[in-house]
């Protein structure tokens, strides 16, 4: 088999029909990986700390969710119940042991996010065993896939993509236009100042790390009905979320959406493309952002 | 030198004599001791994504001991199991098995490693001479490659050439019958994924040569999601899809293609399907997979079969695995080989290994054999069938024919330059 099949990709791009299943497919990739990016770059530019342990926080959600589905066969509160629950998770790390190590070196930080990489996968064990699990698709979304403009898109999927563009709109807007975005905005630039004027800068730092996990274990959750779930399941989540902070310039919310979209379209029309080498082109495009604009395709704009 | 020494034996050193002295005599006692349990060692998978398949071997050895113990051992001599984690990297099986004979004394080694694992033990075993049976690796060469062969290693795993030869005739037969000539192949990316498939097609397209792959997905081992793969099978439509994909990677892939319709649109042979693991965890089966039997308690349909996976199931609660009745196999062979040659010793228990049939609930007919050529196991039930989503999930296998598997694996062995 070629490496090389631009037959299929430019036989894609000419059919509506293959063009629209492969966009939603890209597009299901990449918002669930916005999810977990943008708190990952959130964390960052507000605290300044690079949280090696988020894919812990996808891997709860989705746990959580499943057990709340099984608890209450309520969908909807399977999915409060995944975010809400990472939400506080967050906030007990962040106070609890990451507030510890603000002023440490790299290293520190990164032991630290570490050995919680492994005690979170171990608790996991500890509670839901060792094996494989599945929450299974909620009846409601049992049904036959939509056909648009002769393309496949199953209706789960679009509820998906609608959660995390809501999601996506409502981050951005309530940090550019509410009065706290405005605050978490300016302990990003000063936390000095900040504090000095009488805002209580931990109480911003948990909630911000509390935000960030609470749309990790969204992410986590809203993939729990189509992923199976392990312990450690969070770790290649967290590796895609790097390179699309990387290439969407750490610390920028619009290059995070930017990003997982990128790499979500690569991914879609990579395998029909270059069916040996997708994963090799989403890291040649990560090497090729680094070179050209190390700080990121938007990373000159604070979050 | 300023230091004088005192001649004669200083009152610390007879201390020492005297302690040494105690252990020396003591130490008959202990081996004695020893010499009335039989050490097995048992490096497997015990932490990470395989440790189900791990603990399920380790769970049906001790089941196995039990029995063999409460009857008297093997040669009378009471076996005493030592199970270690390799974490399932190779270089870890290979120290843990090289520790457990030296250093533990074991005599005996039970591989319950993945391939990867088992070709690292199987040196030690090239190495330290001890007899070794494999009980996870279903890669061929293993013992096929007369370059791989020693005296003292045997396996009572499933073969993959076996499996191949099966699935590929089964398939055969359907796309024959319903015109199924353009198929797709999905399987992870790595020696398994590759050769399996590749196997599986020769003989596809050797029973029925109208068949042609008009698409190959490659997704990763442990992979999350499928999506872009899904999307792409069915730009595709093909016919019919064969999937190698196996645990949790399977049941994503299942949960993924379900929602996009994928297995109403053709007919999906999957190899790994019919294994508890996967059929109890997916929550909406789609009804009709084409499955190759791994371990079910309905196939072999009989009452010894029933009763084992029902006894497991009672101590565990949990059913077996594919890994589990390969490693109760080799318990099996164990106490019968060591009956037959009246000795718990390693070689003798070789000698006695070579050939010997045993009864089986895992058995096409009842029994199986250790086949004396290439000291690999055959004769296990073999076969394939459709997919229900309640028990007993399988309801209809048909079974492999062990004359054809037999002329073809000659045949194939020939090919490779093996025979």
């Amino acid at each position: 088999m070629l490496p090389l099949d631009i037959d299929a990709l430019t036989g894609c791009l000419a059919s509506s029909a293959c063009l629209v299943t492969q966009t939603t497919s890209g597009f299901i990739i990449g918002m669930l990986l916005f999810l977990v990016a943008v708190g990952l770059t959130l964390i960052f530019g507000v605290l300044k700390v690079v949280n090696f342990s988020h894919g812990a926080f996808y891997m709860f959600g989705a746990y959580f969710a499943m057990t709340a589905y099984q608890l209450t066969g309520s969908f909807a509160l399977a999915m409060l119940c995944g975010a809400a629950g990472t939400a506080i998770l967050g906030l007990v790390f962040e106070r609890g042991f990451m507030s510890r190590v603000y002023g440490a070196d790299v290293l520190m930080q990164l032991l630290v996010c570490y050995a919680f990489v492994l005690i979170f996968d171990d608790v996991v064990r500890m509670i839901w065993g060792p094996e494989f699990k599945s929450m299974g698709m909620p009846a409601a979304f049992q049904v036959a896939p939509l056909f648009i403009a002769g393309g496949v898109v199953p209706p789960y999927y679009l509820l998906l993509i609608g959660v995390a563009l809501a999601a996506a709109a409502i981050l951005g807007l309530g940090l550019a236009r509410t009065r706290i975005g405005k605050v978490i905005r300016a302990a990003a630039h000063n936390p000095g100042m900040v504090s000095a004027l009488g805002i209580n800068t931990g109480l911003i730092y948990g909630g911000v790390f509390a935000l960030g996990g609470m749309l990790a274990g969204l992410a986590g959750a809203l993939a729990a009905p189509v992923r199976s779930l392990t312990p450690g399941m969070g770790f290649s989540v967290l590796i895609e979320s790097f390179i699309v902070t990387v290439i969407g310039g750490m610390g920028s919310i619009l290059g995070a959406l930017i990003g997982a979209l990128l790499i979500g379209m690569i991914r879609s029309f990579g395998s029909l493309g270059f069916p040996l080498f997708t994963e090799g082109l989403m890291y040649l495009f990560m090497v090729i952002v680094l070179v050209s604009r190390p700080t990121g395709l938007f990373g000159k704009e604070v979050a | 030198m300023t230091r004088t020494r005192k001649p004669g034996v200083s009152r610390r050193a007879t201390l020492a004599m005297m302690g040494a002295g105690a252990v020396t005599f003591a130490t008959p006692w202990v081996a004695r001791a020893q010499a009335k349990t039989i050490k097995v060692g048992m490096p497997t998978i015990l932490s990470g994504r395989v440790a189900q398949l791990g603990t399920s071997s380790r769970n049906a050895v001790v089941l196995e001991v039990e029995k063999v113990n409460a009857a008297g051992g093997l040669a009378g001599r009471q076996i005493e199991m030592v199970i270690r984690d390799s974490k399932g990297q190779p270089q870890e099986a290979a120290r843990v098995a090289r520790e457990l004979v030296n250093t533990d004394g074991c005599e005996i080694l039970i591989d319950a490693e993945a391939s990867s694992g088992a070709f690292a033990v199987h040196e030690v075993a090239r190495d330290l001479g001890v007899l070794c049976i494999h009980t996870n690796s279903e890669t061929s060469s293993l013992t096929a490659d007369p370059k791989q062969h020693i005296p003292n290693a045997f396996r009572t795993a499933r073969q993959g050439v076996h499996d191949s030869i099966v699935g590929g005739s089964y398939a055969a037969a359907i796309a024959k019958a319903k015109g199924l000539k353009k198929w797709a192949t999905c399987s992870p990316d790595y020696a398994y994924g590759r050769d399996t498939t590749g196997e599986y097609v020769t003989y596809l397209k050797r029973f029925a040569p109208d068949v042609e792959i008009i698409s190959e997905s490659w997704p990763k081992l442990f992979q999350p999601d499928y999506t872009e793969v899904v999307t792409k099978i069915l730009q595709a439509k093909p016919q019919a899809l064969y999937s190698c994909l196996w645990g949790g990677d399977l049941t994503s892939y299942i949960d993924q293609a379900n929602i996009y319709a994928l297995f109403s649109q053709m007919e999906v042979f999957a190899v790994n399907m019919a294994d508890y693991t996967a059929l109890t965890v997916v929550k909406n089966l789609p009804k009709g997979i084409h499955s190759g039997n791994r371990y079910i308690k309905t196939y072999p349909a009989t009452t010894e079969n029933a009763a084992w996976g029902d006894a497991y199931k009672a101590k565990y609660n949990e059913y077996p695995t594919n890994w589990s009745w390969e490693n109760a196999t080799a318990i099996m062979l164990l106490a019968e080989a060591s009956k037959k040659a009246n000795s718990a010793d390693g070689k003798k228990i070789a000698e006695a290994l070579r050939g010997l049939k045993i009864k089986s609930p895992f058995g096409a007919d009842g029994t199986v054999t250790m086949r004396a050529e290439d000291q690999t196991l055959v004769g296990y039930a073999i076969g394939w069938g459709t997919t229900i989503p309640q028990e007993p999930y399988v309801p209809q296998v048909q079974a492999g024919d062990w004359k054809t598997i037999f002329e073809l694996e000659a045949e194939w062995k020939k090919s490779k330059g093996y025979a």
